[in-house]
């Protein structure tokens, strides 16, 4: 050709922004340096001191903004919309519970062996699959492994049979319901409608101390942001943007080569590991697990936080969780009747008039300057 | 997944074999000129022939353009060629040695014969860099998705693809931006990236401006020689531009076939096809 070959850079996106990473940053020092502080050094009557109520509810909201970051991964990238992934978030949960119901021993109120519930229905010994629950590496292990595998397994079914859309939806809400009704059951074994509740010790440290409390919101406000570093890691590669291709035309996806199945399966389990962590995070700070999590509501209310932050963002996400969940505190205090009225109304707004969510206003405003 | 072998070794037409033909597995065999032969194929749906003992062959490097009224078989063609349709009778051969009409679609594919279809599918909210990143040859495994990045030489190629359709200035811009025309020489580049030997292309300048059907004829006509094109087009003024060997199909068969000048002047072409 006569023309001189042309040249092109190869575009690496940045991990990101400089003004994002800012962000972290602040989040971080807030999280990691500020909250201890105010929680352990200031004085109990000080102004400034910070109350175990807050740091509590900091600590369950960010476990939410795990979820939701997990959930924008393959709704948002892959647009496979999960109205289950509550379930993941509880089998997490559950699993870690197993540890901290062992990890009373027998300060229960029996002073028995056996955790109370166990106790309270007349069992004589532990089911077998409650075996090494005592250890906390292999609870830790059982935290990730449960719902890795159900949702590996669930998801190779459905991708594989090209089930897609709103049938997907459905399926996944029928799961979570599934799981709920066998958790209800005191047969199966996860202490039926109550749960587990009444920890005491976590690797034989007072889990209602200070300084657990501020340990467990420092862990937990670590783990969103390496969460959110992940996830933005894969969507600057070229899976992300294989996923987002899937999204876009999966027909095209694969008459260029491409097995969808396995791109989807990896979001897809990605996701719910995420959520499996944020679960057995957040046991431990609200002190409580039961079936309810897996209601249905739980894990449409997951897909609200991210349609209100903006989804395909991962940050948007993290905002609606936070924004959703202080709203829904405030409500619940005082006007707790209409909280479901004002969750319904959020999202029919967002949806018509703010499809982009909240980070849509920021970018607007961005588009905005010249 | 099947990347090493393309093309299942069963699925070779052995019998050239005793004709002094080497048959090396997967390999394209044009060493008789002939890039693609159908032979008295026939397609009938519900009892209507949409193909009628159809017999063509086009050459390695030529440029053919299909043309003919509605329900003359050129998409039908189309589907056998791909393995979309499975012919009733009749072979597909694509070159010497590789019978279409026994392999799967992936597998046609990744022989080399790439098609575009009439409406443009590009990835729209990606850049038109990325359509080509997605659309490159080589590992489409997830492991390579997410441990590897574009080489120096990948995106050359890349560079190289776009200044072929012109699209090189705008190589950041999202797909879903661009222009009716530059969509289709997106999709075509979508296509040259995966080096096919054979483009299929149906109606490719449907819906674009005179200008951009202009251009488009000088990239159709830049690419003949390189690779192999089958052009289906209803546009008259395009067709002759291209001033290539032209066939007319009607019911199913081949009712003419040669330059357009010739084409037509032939009483029959008239009588069923330019005529009215």
């Amino acid at each position: 050709m006569a023309h001189p070959m042309p040249s092109l850079q190869p575009h690496h996106p940045p991990l990101l922004p400089p003004l994002a990473w800012f962000g972290v940053a602040l989040f971080a020092a807030f999280c990691l340096l500020a909250v201890p502080v105010l929680h352990l050094a200031v004085a109990d009557g000080s102004p400034w001191h910070l109350s175990s109520y807050f740091v509590t509810l900091g600590g369950k909201i960010l476990c939410y903004a795990i979820v939701a970051v997990a959930l924008d991964l393959i709704w948002g990238y892959a647009g496979i919309l999960s109205l289950g992934h509550g379930l993941f978030f509880a089998l997490g949960g559950y699993a870690f519970g197993m540890y901290l119901m062992r990890a009373i021993g027998r300060d229960g109120v029996y002073h028995a062996d056996l955790p109370d519930f166990m106790v309270f229905l007349n069992w004589k010994e532990l089911p077998w699959y409650w075996a090494g629950s005592d250890h906390f590496w292999f609870s830790f292990l059982l935290v990730l492994l449960l719902p890795g595998l159900l949702a590996f397994v669930f998801g190779y079914f459905a991708f594989r049979s090209r089930i897609k859309g709103v049938y997907f939806s459905i399926i996944t809400q029928a799961l979570t319901y599934a799981g709920m009704l066998l958790f209800f059951r005191n047969e199966t074994g996860f202490g039926g409608n109550n749960g587990f509740t009444d920890f005491k010790r976590l690797l034989g440290f007072n889990i209602t101390s200070p300084e657990m409390r501020v340990f467990l919101f420092a862990l937990t406000a670590t783990t969103l942001i390496g969460t959110l570093l992940l996830c933005r890691l894969l969507i600057t590669r070229k899976f992300g943007r294989v996923l987002t291709a899937i999204r876009d035309a999966e027909s095209r996806v694969m008459f260029i080569g491409y097995q969808p199945l396995w791109y989807k399966l990896t979001a897809w389990t990605l996701s719910a590991l995420l959520a499996a962590l944020a679960g057995a995070l957040y046991v431990p700070q609200v002190g409580i697990i039961n079936p309810s999590e897996m209601s249905p509501a739980n894990s449409i209310e997951i897909a609200i936080w991210v349609a209100v932050g903006g989804r395909a963002s991962l940050i948007g996400p993290i905002l609606g969780a936070v924004a959703v969940n202080l709203a829904k505190s405030w409500f619940t205090v005082s006007f707790p009747e209409y909280w479901l009225f004002f969750l319904g109304l959020l999202f029919v707004t967002v949806t018509l008039w703010l499809p982009g969510g909240l980070v849509s206003l920021w970018q607007r405003h961005q588009g905005e300057q010249p | 997944m099947n990347m090493t072998s393309p093309v299942p070794e069963e699925l070779l037409f052995q019998g050239n074999s005793s004709l002094g033909h080497p048959l090396i597995p997967g390999v394209l065999d044009i060493s008789h000129r002939v890039i693609l032969y159908l032979e008295q194929v026939t397609v009938s749906f519900d009892g209507f022939r949409a193909l009628n003992n159809l017999t063509l062959a086009i050459d390695a490097g030529e440029l053919r353009c299909i043309i003919g009224p509605n329900g003359a078989g050129k998409t039908t063609m189309m589907d056998v060629i791909t393995g979309k349709t499975r012919p009733d009778s009749g072979t597909v051969f694509f070159g010497q040695t590789l019978d279409l009409t026994a392999m799967s679609e992936p597998d046609i594919v990744s022989a080399g014969i790439g098609r575009k279809f009439q409406k443009p599918t590009v990835f729209e909210q990606h850049t038109v860099f990325d359509n080509l990143e997605l659309a490159l040859c080589g590992d489409k495994r997830v492991r390579h998705a997410l441990f590897t990045r574009l080489q120096g030489e990948q995106c050359d190629r890349i560079a190289e693809v776009l200044q072929t359709i012109r699209l090189l200035p705008l190589a950041r811009q999202q797909a879903g931006r661009l222009s009716h025309g530059q969509k289709q020489w997106l999709e075509i580049g979508m296509l040259l990236i995966q080096e096919p030997k054979l483009l299929l292309l149906d109606e490719p300048v449907a819906g674009m401006t005179d200008e951009e059907t202009e251009q488009s004829a000088e990239l159709f006509l830049s690419l003949a020689g390189r690779h192999s094109l089958l052009v289906v087009e209803h546009d008259m003024a395009f067709v002759t531009k291209l001033n290539s060997r032209v066939t007319v199909l009607h019911e199913g068969s081949v009712l003419a076939e040669g330059r357009m000048a010739e084409v037509r002047n032939h009483p029959r072409v008239i009588e069923v096809y330019l005529g009215r």
